[in-house]
């Protein structure tokens, strides 16, 4: 048992070598040009702008009631809530569904990215605080997992780029760290606000792997580990990005 | 998700559209570039374009071409007697060639414009700044794009 | 109404230059993509902004789909007495926002 115990620890230390280390760690902010960082710092020029105030007026009429103070609630998602783990999208719908009886919002809709967008917001600045604990062992394991296995018909994995090879350039362009410090953000290749799992089913699609559905299981636990591996690192929400 | 069959009819059936039949066109390049032309030409009225006075200000290599901020600064004294009519802003390889005309005068006080663009390909960015005395002054950026606007479908 | 945001200030001396920024949102469909099955989707963009001041017109810009989505202007205008900014924006399919800001001016 012991010896199994051993192995264990060794395997996961040998994972984590590839990991970057804390003082190593860099935003994708540092990585675009300093047109696109004046545009993430303006907070009155920033394209996301339009999600942010849609985000409070929707917060403010539907849950401030309940919900006064939500500073540093952003920086402990994705979470286990009730034995299950749920991301920031999930546990907002959760409130709508059971507290409101109200209907979901479906995932990318504009609502749904206004909400986020303006309670993350709200632990602007704050570090990640996503801490390894019993309840989550097994979800940020799986992430890990998918993070680090081959896959679709380039047959690369996440942690090849983003771990192995960040900083270098990929068709013109730094290859990041990968941290999902400004989620939800205005991505200037879509024109508009989108979430971390579309971002994901973008870098899916670009190793040409079938991207998994938007709310599964996968996903969750990715941007569990993602958030994770980024844990510390301020939160930039809502960021600009390339 | 569509099957490779699917995906092979859809590219297929989108390749024997004339529009894109247009894309393939291996004028595409000349076509553009009189394009181009045609409207510094609308903008002069055939007067010549003089180097100077303008400073345009963009990113040598931009993160996405989908959102390129760009400003434009103009050396004139903006009084009623001299000052910029107008500033125009144009690209070399978009698929048509203006960008952003704004219409100025002693009011502005400077002749400064700021503004994010959409780039199509590598190429120049080139301002015109219509002085009230009549003449046009220009200056051109060449920008590499990397990640087109445009002419790529929002697919993701 | 569709939604714009107008940085400018509230006060300012007679005579300074001010830093006016624009921001409306607007997908600014340029006309030039395809969907899927290959069909052109159709333009729809802001075609002008105009900005008044009492009543006077002090810049006025033609945006073309070269714009990128969210049309950012930015310009500067003479503060030259107290009174409105009056912003319009107008655009294909019958698009129209329109913000006002007041000025003290000393």
């Amino acid at each position: 048992m012991k010896f199994v115990l051993l192995l264990a620890a060794a395997a996961s230390a040998l994972v984590q070598a590839g990991e970057i280390p804390l003082a190593e760690r860099r935003s994708g902010y540092e990585f675009m040009s300093r047109d696109t960082r004046a545009m993430q710092d303006d907070d009155t020029t920033s394209p996301a702008l339009f999600s942010l105030m849609e985000g409070e007026a929707l917060f403010k009429s539907n849950c401030q009631t309940c919900h006064a103070d939500i500073k540093g609630v952003a920086a402990r998602y994705p979470a286990v809530k009730q034995g299950k783990l749920v991301n920031l999208e999930q546990q907002i719908n959760t409130c709508r569904t059971e507290r409101q009886k109200a209907a979901p919002l479906a995932y990318e809709s504009r609502e749904l990215l206004a909400l986020t967008t303006y309670v993350a917001r709200q632990s602007r600045g704050l570090p990640i605080d996503i801490k390894l604990e019993d309840a989550n062992r097994k979800y940020i394991d799986a992430g890990r997992a998918t993070f680090n296995r081959r896959q679709g018909q380039l047959n690369l994995a996440c942690a090849q780029c983003h771990d192995d090879n960040w900083g270098k350039q990929l068709a013109g362009t730094p290859i990041p760290q990968a941290h999902p410090t400004g989620y939800p953000l205005y991505r200037l290749e879509w024109q508009s606000v989108g979430s971390l799992q579309r971002r994901l089913r973008n870098c899916m699609i670009g190793v040409r792997s079938e991207p998994y559905a938007y709310g599964s299981q996968e996903f969750v636990e990715l941007e569990l580990y993602l958030m994770w591996r980024a844990r510390g690192m301020k939160l930039e929400t809502p960021a600009v990005r390339p | 998700m569509t099957t490779r069959r699917q995906f092979l009819f859809l590219t297929g059936g989108a390749l024997a559209t004339t529009p894109v039949l247009a894309q393939l066109d291996p004028n595409i390049a000349q076509k553009r570039k009189a394009a181009l032309e045609e409207a510094i030409r609308k903008v002069t009225g055939g007067a010549p374009l003089r180097q100077g006075r303008v400073k345009l200000d963009v990113a040598p290599l931009v993160d996405n071409g989908n959102t390129v901020p760009l400003s434009v600064t103009v050396q004139s004294p903006m009084t009623a007697a001299d000052h910029v009519k107008a500033i125009h802003i144009l690209t070399e390889k978009n698929p048509q060639p203006h960008v952003l005309t704004a219409h100025l005068g002693p009011r502005a006080g400077r002749a400064t414009l700021s503004a994010r663009c959409r780039m199509a390909d590598t190429g120049n960015v080139i301002a015109i700044a219509q002085m009230s005395d009549g003449s046009f002054w220009s200056e051109a950026v060449s920008v590499i794009v990397t990640l087109s606007a445009c002419l790529e479908d929002g697919l993701i | 109404m569709a939604p714009v945001v107008v940085t400018v200030p509230t006060q300012a001396k007679r005579g300074e230059v001010i830093e006016i920024k624009t921001l409306a949102a607007h997908v600014m469909e340029n006309g030039f993509r395809r969907t899927q099955m290959g069909e052109l989707i159709a333009r729809d963009i802001i075609t002008q902004v105009v900005c008044t001041y009492n009543g006077v017109e002090v810049f006025r810009a033609e945006l073309h789909p070269a714009m990128a989505a969210n049309p950012f202007v930015a310009f500067t205008t003479v503060a030259t007495e107290s009174g409105t900014l009056e912003f319009k924006w107008t655009g294909d399919n019958g698009y129209s926002a329109s913000h006002s800001a007041a000025i003290t001016v000393t």
